[in-house]
């Protein structure tokens, strides 16, 4: 598990012991990034659907929506060291946390989210229907790229550098989850804007990913190899795969389930590449000193 | 309130861990271990939710170049005292630096500001604490921490550190492990008398021609405005274990909220370039 050859002794610190704590936080956060993107863009999909008079694609991205966000509450909570104490989480608002930003931005997403499906299933109450959809559509593109900001404000090599691409990655991946379950859940004829959505969301994907890879330079290798590195390449495939079925043969339904899966797949193997790189990141003492050692020698 | 804090001077570091102990029995510190990390005496390992003071021991090759002479501690020549003869065990062996870590009680602790619950404060002293009636276990604090300092105790499920003997402090007491130090590597003061008093020590060293001493956090334009405790240290901060230029996160954060606001445009123009044409 030591890193690999380092030019001189002292490159890995105190007896090659990782400078920084790992997090402590379990892959069900990892999931969480990925419910959240999928409550969060479906959201904006479902309003956007609802401004544009195409219901049934409002329908089943609203319903994704609320779905997402049902899920995303207990995974939260069921990570913390002291589950009974969550609400302590709205004791204070700290623009310097963005875990604070994030839990008031979910308070009220929630149940906007879950109103705008409500209303949207049962057909009830449509003018709070409508007000709520709106709501949750607006607060969704911050309820997906948040998270992003969560896990760069830290200490971790991997996570802190990729600072500038991080929103965009989780962006375009919960744009892509959210379009992979639209063109799942819509029949074909209504389902074009997920379609479309589905392209842009993959292409931007795949793209932040290299960008991030670029920028991170000589802290990247998490991303690139072991486990991390894994789950990446696991993910570009399944996130071009379903891009390209959904492309070419969308209009099948069961192609579009298909390419939904895919896409679904791709964006939550995503968010566990980046969790588990945070962790490989801060095991390795090199990766928080050689940088460190760069940036004072450069004064 | 004056600010208060730790002075550790490494160099009059005899490795005896009082401070630890010292810690952990006025603290009710819960054991870290029976360990055996074969790295040197050490077998504490770092600093952790268990582990409020650390003493690191370092076995270094002397290299080739000659050893330098035996620094005067406290002003009177050392003689033969242990910590000279750490220092300089001759130029074919081995040089052991040992050097007491803690909680650096940062001017701008990434702890404190990433804590969405308020359960980290700073208190009257400028010290950073933990609220243990308050944490509910998210954890954030721990990869925030460019020291990797705060860590979560699993059995109970909050975090813990250094409380830089918040109750003693407010009884007018010396935190424990300053009041055990035999040799007064560790000093415990208003942080202002603390730098003073280490400016004078290193030009002592200096002057005995201890090149390589240096003062670690004590700078206050350093990465996160400087500690409430810091170090006089005798080889590169990294040997010990500790990050060289240590950055506060949440420097960078108005530039994260900022990406994010762009990515948060880029996703509605991209699901309103989808549901733009008809359909």
């Amino acid at each position: 598990m030591r890193p690999a050859p380092v030019t001189d002794e002292t490159a890995t610190g105190y007896y090659g012991n990782p400078v920084l704590k790992a997090p402590v936080w379990k892959p069900v956060i990892a999931l969480y990034f990925f419910t959240g993107g999928v409550a969060g863009a479906s959201s904006t999909l479902g309003f956007a659907a609802l401004l544009a008079g195409n219901r049934r694609l409002a329908r089943s991205a609203l319903l994704a929506s609320a779905a997402g966000i049902a899920v995303s509450g207990p995974l939260l909570v069921v990570d913390l060291g002291r589950p009974a104490r969550f609400l302590n989480m709205l004791r204070v608002a700290k623009p310097t946390s963005p875990m604070s930003v994030g839990s008031w931005i979910l308070s009220a997403f929630a149940p906007a989210s879950m109103l705008a499906a409500g209303s949207a299933v049962t057909g009830r109450l449509p003018r709070t229907g409508r007000v709520a959809a709106g709501a949750a559509g607006v607060l969704g593109p911050a309820v997906a790229t948040y998270t992003a900001v969560l896990v760069a404000d830290t200490a971790i090599p991997a996570w802190h550098d990729a600072h500038r691409e991080l929103p965009y990655l989780f962006a375009a991946s919960a744009a892509a989850s959210a379009a992979g379950t639209a063109l799942a859940l819509t029949p074909v004829p209504d389902a074009g804007p997920a379609r479309r959505l589905a392209v842009m969301g993959a292409a931007l994907e795949l793209a932040a990913f290299r960008a991030m890879e670029r920028r991170l330079g000589e802290v990247a290798g998490p991303y690139k190899e072991g486990r991390a590195g894994t789950l990446a390449r696991a993910a570009e495939a399944c996130t071009a795969a379903g891009a390209a079925l959904g492309l070419v043969a969308g209009r099948r339904r069961p192609v579009a389930v298909a390419a939904g899966a895919l896409l679904c797949a791709g964006s939550l193997i995503t968010r566990h590449s980046v969790f588990r790189a945070g962790f490989e990141s801060a095991a390795d003492p090199a990766a928080t000193i050689g940088p460190q050692r760069s940036r004072r020698a450069a004064g | 309130m004056t600010r208060m804090g730790f002075f550790t001077d490494t160099s009059i570091c005899i490795g005896c861990k009082a401070c630890e102990v010292a810690c952990k029995e006025w603290n009710d510190v819960p054991d870290d271990g029976l360990n055996f990390l074969g790295t040197s005496y050490d077998n504490t390992g770092a600093l952790g939710a268990d582990t409020w003071r650390h003493v690191a021991f370092v076995e270094r090759p002397r290299g080739g170049s000659a050893p330098p002479s035996s620094p005067p501690v406290n002003g009177q020549d050392a003689g033969s005292s242990p910590a000279a003869d750490a220092l300089d065990t001759g130029s074919a062996g081995v040089r052991w630096l040992m050097s007491s870590d803690v909680c650096k009680h940062c001017t701008h602790a990434a702890c404190l500001d990433v804590c969405p619950t308020g359960a980290l404060f700073r208190t009257e002293f400028d010290t950073v604490v933990v609220q243990q009636d308050v944490c509910n276990g998210c954890g954030y604090c721990v990869p925030a921490c460019p020291f990797g300092v705060i860590d979560k105790r699993e059995s109970d499920g909050r975090v813990w550190k250094c409380t830089l003997c918040y109750d003693r402090l407010k009884s007018d007491m010396t935190p424990a492990c300053a009041k055990a130090c035999p040799t007064q590597s560790i000093q415990f003061g208003p942080l202002d008398e603390l730098r003073d008093r280490a400016a004078g020590r290193l030009g002592v060293l200096r002057e005995a021609g201890v090149s390589e001493a240096h003062l670690y956090g004590a700078d206050d334009n350093d990465g996160v405005g400087g500690f409430g405790a810091f170090f006089l240290l005798l080889d590169a901060p990294e040997v010990y274990g500790l990050p060289p230029d240590p950055v506060v996160t949440t420097r960078d954060l108005p530039r994260m909220w900022r990406a994010a606001a762009g990515a948060a445009l880029a996703l509605v123009g991209a699901v309103a370039a989808a549901c733009a044409r008809p359909r």
